[in-house]
């Protein structure tokens, strides 16, 4: 059994998105709180920005709850940086406690399946899980210097510069996380780290499988099936490897990274990045369930767990989803 | 695109991603590499015949100077943001001629200007630079060996 169930129904109260120009000129401009005029938000260094970008996510989805600092019992983050600087960097700036989590770019829905099992059980009442990346720092950090005249392959994606946090409490909204689904690691020997859509899909697979296992659903329960950044070629395959288990998700399945992007071209195979699914989540995807255009939704965050040294060493990319369940209730 | 590590190697699956693979436009790639390396190079030896007539320079002196031109060129382009978009297009065109050698020591010492001069600037400044820098001295000596006993 891999999925948790949730019988006290945490709910997700608010959320708190900003994105970067290139992000806000897609799907997702209309609805996240702020929009970036300038990637470095007015800081030195894009490190510095991505952390600013974060702060200002948490901040926002505790206004957005109409609630102040020191109503938050918890915050769960987690960064694509070393060491997970972003996060931690960002909650000095809070007098809440803080844990940090590590899940690449299915942060998401890891920390909101933490944060869920948590008011669940009564410990705390209302929880931020928040993540987010920075095109430039993670550019920096994972590939090459920014400036480099190097052309980039077609399978590659193109981290989102954005951040977003989601509340999540014991009440005061119908939006509730009923359960998840927590991925184990997957790799089928993809060592091309450019190519992060083929090595994530197993890893979607299986998670997706095992969810409608455990839970005794289908496919056609869920308005949507979010997978978090696999990109066009890395959804077309997750479609493919469903399919040959007798499971298909062509009509609800979307993914944010494929989305995100007004038009994919320079970005080739879409968004990715932690911020990815904290954007169109936060934003796009939880408009719909608060209008009730979607009742039910599986959040499937999708995240390469590989480092610049393991891949310098020629490792194969282990990769993982976590699935959170968000319904109207 | 092969898994070293064995234990989860999946040949289906990799040959299946790999079936995936755009093919790559030979044809279209050469021909923008022609145009923009061919177009650096254009831009090198008008600066030689300028020189030489001039400037009345000549031998190593002229080809010193020229060259001095160029990665000035290439340093200030990528400085100014430019350089990576041409690069972008033109591919081998503009890594290969010495504007991209300029370009690969002047980018990444912008990139990790923010870690301080000496541990960020100058210590990473070769970092892509640095493998050419080393097996073009070997490939120099070992061609230089070679010429020596023949």
């Amino acid at each position: 059994m891999h999925t948790i169930f949730f019988e006290n129904k945490p709910r997700i109260i608010a959320t708190g998105t900003i994105a970067g120009p290139k992000e806000c000129a897609g799907v997702v401009g209309k609805y996240v709180d702020k929009t970036l005029s300038d990637d470095t938000f007015g800081e030195t260094t894009y490190e510095k920005a991505e952390c600013k970008m974060l702060a200002y996510a948490v901040r926002k989805t505790i206004e957005n709850a109409n609630l102040s600092e020191k109503d938050i019992d918890l915050l769960i983050s987690g960064d694509l940086l070393n060491q997970i600087i972003s996060a931690s960097f960002t909650a000095r700036d809070f007098d809440f406690p803080f844990l940090g989590v590590y899940g690449a770019c299915s942060t998401l829905a890891e920390s909101m399946a933490v944060a869920a099992a948590f008011v669940n059980a009564g410990y705390h009442k209302r929880i931020i899980a928040a993540t987010g990346s920075h095109f430039s720092s993670a550019e920096r950090q994972y590939r090459y210097p920014l400036e480099l005249g190097n052309t980039r392959p077609p399978q590659s994606q193109w981290t989102v510069t954005g951040a977003g946090g989601v509340l999540v409490g014991d009440g005061g909204s119908d939006v509730a996380i009923t359960c998840a689904t927590l991925g184990k690691v997957v790799d089928f020997g993809i060592t091309d780290v450019n190519n992060m859509g083929a090595a994530m899909a197993p890893a979607a697979c299986d998670t997706i499988l095992n969810h409608l296992r455990d839970t005794g659903r289908s496919v056609d329960y869920y308005d949507l099936i979010i997978t978090g950044d696999l990109g066009a070629l890395g959804s077309r395959i997750v479609k493919d490897l469903t399919w040959e288990k007798g499971v298909d998700m062509q009509k609800n399945h979307v993914d944010c990274g494929e989305i995100v992007y007004d038009v994919i071209e320079r970005e080739f195979q879409g968004g990715s990045g932690a911020g990815c699914s904290a954007v169109v989540f936060g934003s796009y995807i939880m408009d719909g369930l608060k209008k009730r255009k979607l009742n039910r939704v599986l959040l499937c965050a999708t995240g390469a767990l590989l480092s610049t040294v393991s891949s310098g060493q020629g490792e194969s990319i282990p990769c993982i989803t976590h699935a959170v369940a968000i319904e109207n209730i | 695109m092969t898994g070293k590590n064995r234990q989860n190697y999946n040949k289906n699956y990799i040959a299946y991603v790999n079936s995936f693979d755009p093919p790559t436009e030979h044809f279209k790639n050469c021909f923008r590499a022609f145009l923009v390396g061919g177009f650096i190079c254009c831009i090198g030896q008008f600066l030689r015949e300028i020189l030489e007539h001039a400037f009345a320079l000549s031998g190593d002196e002229l080809a010193g100077t020229v060259s001095v031109i160029l990665i000035f060129l290439g340093t200030l382009l990528t400085g100014l943001g430019v350089y990576d978009r041409i690069g972008k297009s033109a591919g081998a065109g503009s890594i290969v001629p010495i504007t991209g050698f300029a370009n690969s020591v002047a980018s990444p010492a912008i990139e990790f200007k923010t870690e301080g001069l000496v541990y960020g600037m100058a210590a990473k400044m070769f970092i892509v630079a640095g493998p050419i820098i080393v097996f073009g001295v070997c490939a120099g000596t070992l061609v230089g060996l070679i010429y020596l006993f023949l």
